[in-house]
């Protein structure tokens, strides 16, 4: 059996102490008009990587905050070596730098205005040459499972990841958290039908109160929209998988914590506090998700799937398990954990979760997902509401 | 494979096909711990990850399984008939 104290794992130490297990040297722009340059930039440098994304101008209050944070806390995010920020001003760019800045890591920004674009990209690029020949002089090196911080969230969901891949997670997650690893799940509204499982789980009246308010806020916004959720949630592929109701799509969903408590009730993007399993605020859509776990820290994700979703995300590995024959049959170059025997009952949970844990040691000392291998590079900010 | 169908808990109203099933065949029910859960013959056609009613469930009651409900009837269910988005509603956001 595979548990926390016989995983062997190495990453890369960062200077805050935490561990990654990519070596990432990016180029983050601070808003959507920063893209071409901080493309240009990582043309130029072999070993970069720009992370293009849609938002940071004229945005304000908690959306302008959750924004900054996603963006300084990809930065921070320890599968990241280094970091060259590249805005239209000043001001914001020197505010993402500085968080990024207080992890010790290498990180530099760039204005555009007063340079134009080619002068910023040929700035840049030399401190991007220079960030990558640091980077690839790191070494990997072993770390206990205590150091781990990873996420798990699932999509295109259908009646198979309740029985088969969320279940696997949910063991895997237990063996994990007895070797003291950090864990984030989330999807707050896709709790819908189980979410007084959620708070049954709460560590304490507070942390359960936490819960309640994001939960209830979540239930509010779709009340207030006077829609009917069937066909978003659940989505048209769960009810093409089988999924008929969002109770039934939050009860697999649930079955990802297995029988862990939980320790916190985070806003998205932000960084947990200590070993545990936390819970974090955030839209179940799957680029969006990830994204915010990278932003927190997360640096592996575990993604059940059943009708085959496809995402990734830049700088996190993002390992795919699925129970599903028809989805291993037409898809399987997206698939790292297969775990359609548990309905033939040929595999049990334990065997299941084994296998999860195998692939997930093999992922984090080096071996390439497959959403890694097929450049699924999804990086999508959530953002709260309308810009000014 | 000798079963059918999948249940998360033995006394769930409804369970998981496993396969694609044929309207008209016998097809074996076990649950998740791999203990024997009788037999139903299905009186329609259920695909891959759909769900088989194991009883008879009247109009308005709820729908059980993972041993909770997860929605309720709006038609009367016949046990072996295919449980969807066409007899089966949310007990939530109702509007």
């Amino acid at each position: 059996m595979i548990t926390a104290q016989n995983m062997k794992l190495t990453g890369y130490k960062r200077p805050d102490g935490r561990f990654g297990i990519r070596n990432h040297v990016i180029i983050l722009p601070v808003d959507d008009i920063s893209n071409a340059a901080a493309e240009g930039v990582a043309h130029l440098i072999k070993g970069t990587m720009a992370l293009p994304h849609a938002y940071g101008r004229l945005q304000f209050g908690e959306d302008l905050e959750l924004t900054f944070r996603t963006l300084a806390g990809t930065g921070r995010n320890p599968n990241v070596a280094a970091a060259v920020v590249i805005g239209i001003e000043p001001k914001w760019t020197n505010r993402i730098v500085k968080e990024i800045e207080k992890t010790g890591k290498p990180v530099v920004g760039f204005s555009i205005e007063r340079f134009g674009d080619l002068k910023t990209i040929e700035r840049a690029a030399r401190k991007a040459k220079e960030f990558v020949q640091y980077a690839t002089e790191l070494q990997r090196q072993p770390f206990p499972v205590s150091k781990l911080c990873m996420s798990t969230k699932c999509g295109e969901s259908d009646t198979t990841t309740g029985l088969s891949s969320c279940p696997t997670v949910g063991r895997s997650f237990e063996r994990l958290l007895k070797g003291g690893a950090t864990l984030m799940f989330g999807e707050t509204s896709e709790l819908t039908g189980g979410e007084d499982i959620v708070e049954s789980r709460c560590v304490s009246p507070r942390v359960r109160n936490d819960f309640r308010g994001m939960f209830d806020d979540y239930t509010n916004l779709i009340k207030s929209q006077g829609v009917d959720l069937l066909g978003s949630q659940p989505t048209e592929g769960n009810i093409r998988g089988g999924l008929t109701t969002i109770e039934e799509k939050a009860m697999g969903n649930i079955q990802k914590i297995g029988r862990c408590a939980v320790k916190s009730a985070l806003a998205p993007a932000v960084e947990p506090k200590g070993p545990g399993l936390h819970f974090m605020d955030s839209s179940s859509a799957a680029a969006e998700m990830v994204t915010l776990c990278g932003a927190g820290g997360s640096v592996v994700h575990y993604f059940p799937t059943g009708q085959g979703n496809v995402i990734g995300n830049p700088i996190v590995p993002v390992i795919k398990l699925s129970g599903n024959p028809l989805t291993l049959q037409t898809m399987s170059e997206h698939i790292d954990v297969d775990v359609t025997g548990i309905l033939r009952m040929e595999m049990n949970l334990d065997q299941a979760a084994d296998h999860a844990l195998d692939i997930l040691q093999r992922t984090i000392n080096g071996r390439l997902t497959a959403a890694e291998a097929l450049r699924h590079d999804e990086f999508v900010m959530t953002k709260l509401y309308r810009s000014a | 494979m000798k079963h059918g169908v999948l249940l998360h808990e033995p006394q769930d109203d409804v369970a998981v096909a496993v396969m694609d099933l044929k309207k008209g065949s016998t097809i074996g029910a076990v649950t998740l711990e791999g203990k024997a859960a009788g037999q139903v013959r299905l009186l329609d056609n259920v695909p891959l990850g759909h769900k088989v009613a194991m009883r008879d469930l009247a109009l308005d009651k709820p729908v059980i399984k993972y041993g909770r409900p997860v929605g309720k009837a709006v038609k009367a269910i016949k046990r072996g008939a295919h449980v969807h988005t066409h007899n089966v509603k949310t007990l939530r956001w109702s509007i």
